[in-house]
């Protein structure tokens, strides 16, 4: 019992996890897309589309890596290149995702699903207790932990990772030594697209293997809830995912036990959980403040 | 050696018709210079005259629309930063420079080409900031430190390119005069060692004592060429200004009792952000005819001061702040600007007006509660024609130009604007007038201009509160000049006993009790 419920509150966060942790590097090189639900259902019918008309769901992962990278380089043509106004930008990239998965993905409303099986780690997935939870999971979920440890040691431990942050801390700064701001930045936008088209992917390959409109649900905007959460360090990211994560199964559980509470409310709960949390952690501004991108949000122009 | 400083013998840069245009300005109009091997070369010029674009262009980050570059001889063309470096050209900027955010080793590995590890590079920095006497904490946070500390890693960072010329722009308008004493010791090491110096600066006193040639400009065009030991200050600045200055006139005050007009008492304020700076503990008395000057190197709590006494950070203790014997600790701006206090914070654009907004309408933010009656009728409705015959009048009291009548703030120059802001203020006769920085960034002309009126208004029976990081400025305007230092306001020394050194080392943290002579000697 135990372990299941582990199992499933990792598929729950495991989606969040890989949308936030692209989101986070795209944050720290000063840049904030809000498009990252767009590009998430983006991901998610494009890797169910690929996967069932190709059979192959490894096809699927590419191609929703793919669209969603391409989807985040057209926010960086328009924040980065024609210096556009990022919020209004990131919302539009939302709304354009959703509105074209959904013309998209009417073919394959009620189709059957192609299913990325799980991969059991011989020995280590026999350990009691956790030997399921952390060694018999979906492909997605070991990258999912790979990509925390990458993006935590570039980050802190590669000239490439200073270099991000120091575009993220002081473009003007940044361009004065010589660094290519607008590269750094457009490299961090689509290293975001894609891991957020990934975690579209998990949704319509592994979660729910298959296409429903709008299916990631709010999703990308717990995402950008958990990068603030987590206050743009990476460890923090898989710990705020796996409570995001436990909020929404439990709720799932209580509904089935029957609390005699409205189904609607605790539905509601991992949304709440995350404004709750949001408020909290603006409270405390010492700790946002040092850790926040300085340049979080501002357009870079160069004077030449 | 003097063949060498000559500049003619060792050519190392030599620049030709330098030109740079930004729309219908011509920030630099084919300008000329030559520096040679070992030489301190002065660059002086007004804010404005275009020194920061002339040096801008020689690193890299600005493009020239027409002129060479000769550097040892060959022409070359400066697309990067990154190729100035390579060239053996370093720079030790004034602002955007430096990432808060990163430790100093941090900041100086990603100013190297090389991919040394960071160890490696913090050991280097270690080293060569011993060498030159200049201390270094490689794994500080530059967020944590003091604008004197930041400088030293700017340094020590452009050191480690191994330059042949090194640019410092401005680079004593932020330290202590002992502090600035201290970098000159190292330029000259530097300059002995056969390195050349690019200094930028508009302190005339510095430049006579350190440099060997200067170059003067004036709204982007070269008035000349000197040898800043052969001038008088007064011969510099009126190569930089154009013509003479008028002196501001101190008069003396008048004898006799004065109402205690602003008073604060055990002021303590936490700090609102990580980056800010607590007060504590802030006495001070201020009487009517007297102009009070803070003095403090940036940083130390001078803003935060200004917003508690301005009302945009209200106190815990009604009494904390009396103006004019009212406690008003509790009290909003524009309840304090009824009590007869008017305020002019640092930042012009943004902070003291609105940019894109006509100056009647700034005139207005600044003054709907305490002239409602004048300018707003008697729904609320602004009174247009009583608003801009208002502003007229501020105009042509401060000698505002600009061009058009009633332009939008952001219109103005940096001086014409602060001339306005300052004038706004001073057309209601406040009795208490607090202003912060009031001549940063603003041409000699202006500055003089602003000065003036400051101290005719408290001569006219207000009291005036100056904070500014120009210590010439407040030698000129102040009665009397109190120091912050890390949150802390020391007790004010009268204009007749303050010395540089005295303040200078109030501004370093020394404890007021401290004997002057001896830490001097010492130090």
């Amino acid at each position: 019992m135990f372990e299941s419920v582990l199992i499933t509150i990792a598929t729950a966060a495991t989606p969040l996890l890989i949308a936030a942790i692209g989101e986070l590097v795209v944050e720290r090189s000063g840049v904030l897309n809000l498009g990252v639900e767009g590009m998430m259902v983006m991901g998610a019918v494009t890797g169910f589309g690929v996967a069932v008309t190709t059979g192959s769901p490894w096809l699927g992962v590419f191609a929703a890596i793919l669209v969603g990278a391409a989807f985040s380089l057209l926010f960086g043509f328009l924040t980065l290149t024609l210096v556009t106004n990022q919020v209004a930008t990131g919302l539009a990239l939302t709304l354009l995702g959703l509105g074209v998965s959904g013309m998209i993905g009417e073919a394959f409303i009620g189709m059957p699903g192609q299913k990325l099986g799980i991969i059991a780690i011989p020995f280590l997935s026999d350990l009691p207790y956790v030997g399921r939870f952390l060694f018999a999971q979906d492909p997605l979920f070991y990258v999912s932990l790979l990509l925390v440890a990458g993006v935590a040691y570039f980050l802190f431990y590669t000239r490439a990772g200073l270099t991000l942050r120091s575009v993220g801390d002081n473009h003007d700064s940044a361009h004065a030594l010589g660094i290519k701001v607008i590269a750094v930045r457009y490299a961090a936008v689509a290293f975001g697209g894609a891991c957020a088209g990934l975690a579209g992917a998990y949704l319509s390959l592994v979660y729910t293997p298959q296409w429903i409109e709008n299916m990631t649900a709010g999703r990308g905007w717990i995402a950008l809830a958990l990068v603030v959460f987590a206050s743009w360090r990476p460890w923090r990211v898989l710990a705020g995912a796996y409570l995001f994560g436990a909020v929404s199964i439990g709720q799932l559980h209580a509904q089935v036990i029957g609390v005699s509470i409205p189904s609607q409310f605790l539905s509601a709960l991992p949304y709440l959980a995350t404004i709750i949390v949001l408020v909290l952690i603006s409270r405390n501004r010492r700790l946002t403040m040092v850790n926040t991108p300085a340049c979080l949000g501002r357009p870079f122009v160069p004077a030449r | 050696m003097e063949a060498k400083r000559d500049g003619e013998a060792g050519g190392l840069l030599e620049v030709r018709g330098l030109t740079k245009i930004f729309g219908a300005l011509t920030a630099c109009d084919r300008i000329d210079l030559s520096i040679g091997r070992g030489e301190i070369h002065a660059l002086l010029g007004e804010n404005g005259a275009g020194k920061s674009t002339f040096v801008k262009m020689l690193f890299g980050a600005l493009e020239p629309a027409a002129g060479t570059i000769e550097w040892k001889g060959e022409r070359v063309s400066i697309p990067t930063p990154g190729a100035a470096r390579r060239l053996g050209i370093g720079m030790v900027f004034q602002h955007f420079s430096l990432f808060e955010a990163l430790t100093a080793a941090e900041n100086i590995m990603l100013s190297l080409d090389e991919k040394a590890p960071i160890m490696q590079i913090a050991e280097r920095a270690r080293e060569l900031s011993k060498a030159y006497g200049l201390p270094l904490d490689p794994f500080a946070h530059v967020g944590d430190l003091s604008v004197g500390e930041r400088q030293r890693i700017e340094i020590i960072r452009c050191l480690l390119q191994k330059p042949d010329l090194i640019i410092l722009d401005e680079p004593t308008s932020v330290l202590t005069p002992q502090e600035a004493d201290k970098l000159f010791e190292t330029l000259e090491t530097l300059r002995d060692e056969g390195k050349s110096i690019l200094y930028i600066s508009h302190r005339l006193e510095e430049v006579k004592r350190l440099c060997d040639r200067a170059t003067v400009l004036r709204h982007g065009k070269v008035v000349g060429h000197c040898d800043p030991r052969q001038e008088t200050a007064a011969s510099l600045a009126r190569m930089m200004v154009g013509n003479d200055v008028e002196a501001v006139k101190r008069p003396a005050d008048s004898a006799g009792a004065h109402e205690t007009l602003l008073e604060v008492t055990g002021l303590n304020r936490p700090a609102a952000n990580p980056f800010a700076v607590p007060l504590r503990d802030i006495n001070l008395s201020l009487r009517a005819g007297a102009v009070l000057g803070i003095a403090g190197v940036a940083g130390n709590g001078q803003g935060e001061l200004f917003e508690a006494l301005s009302g945009e950070a209200l106190q815990d203790v009604a009494a904390a702040v009396r103006i004019r014997g009212k406690a008003a600790g509790r009290l909003s701006i524009s309840g304090r600007r009824l009590l007869g206090a008017a305020f002019v914070p640092e930042e012009r654009l943004g902070h003291g007006a609105a940019p894109y907004m006509r100056l009647s309408e700034n005139l207005l933010l600044s003054r709907h509660a305490t002239d409602g009656k004048t300018l707003l009728g008697p729904l609320g409705t602004v009174r247009n024609g009583a608003l801009t015959a208002a502003a007229e009048r501020i105009v042509t009291a401060m000698d505002v130009r600009m061009s058009g009548a009633n332009p939008e703030a952001a219109a103005l120059s940096g001086g014409n604007l602060q001339k306005f802001i300052i004038g706004r203020e001073l057309d209601r006769q406040p009795a208490v007038l607090i202003v912060n920085q009031p001549t940063w960034g603003v041409d000699a002309g202006a500055a003089a201009r602003i000065r003036q009126a400051l101290i005719d208004l408290a001569r006219s029976g207000s009291a005036v509160l100056v904070i500014s990081q120009d210590l010439d400025e407040l030698f000129e305007i102040s009665d009397a000049i109190a120091v912050m230092h890390d949150g802390r306001l020391s007790s004010p020394l009268p204009i007749a006993e303050a010395t540089f050194e005295r303040i200078g080392l109030l501004m370093g943290g020394a404890a007021p009790e401290h004997h002057v002579g001896e830490a001097v000697e010492t130090a």
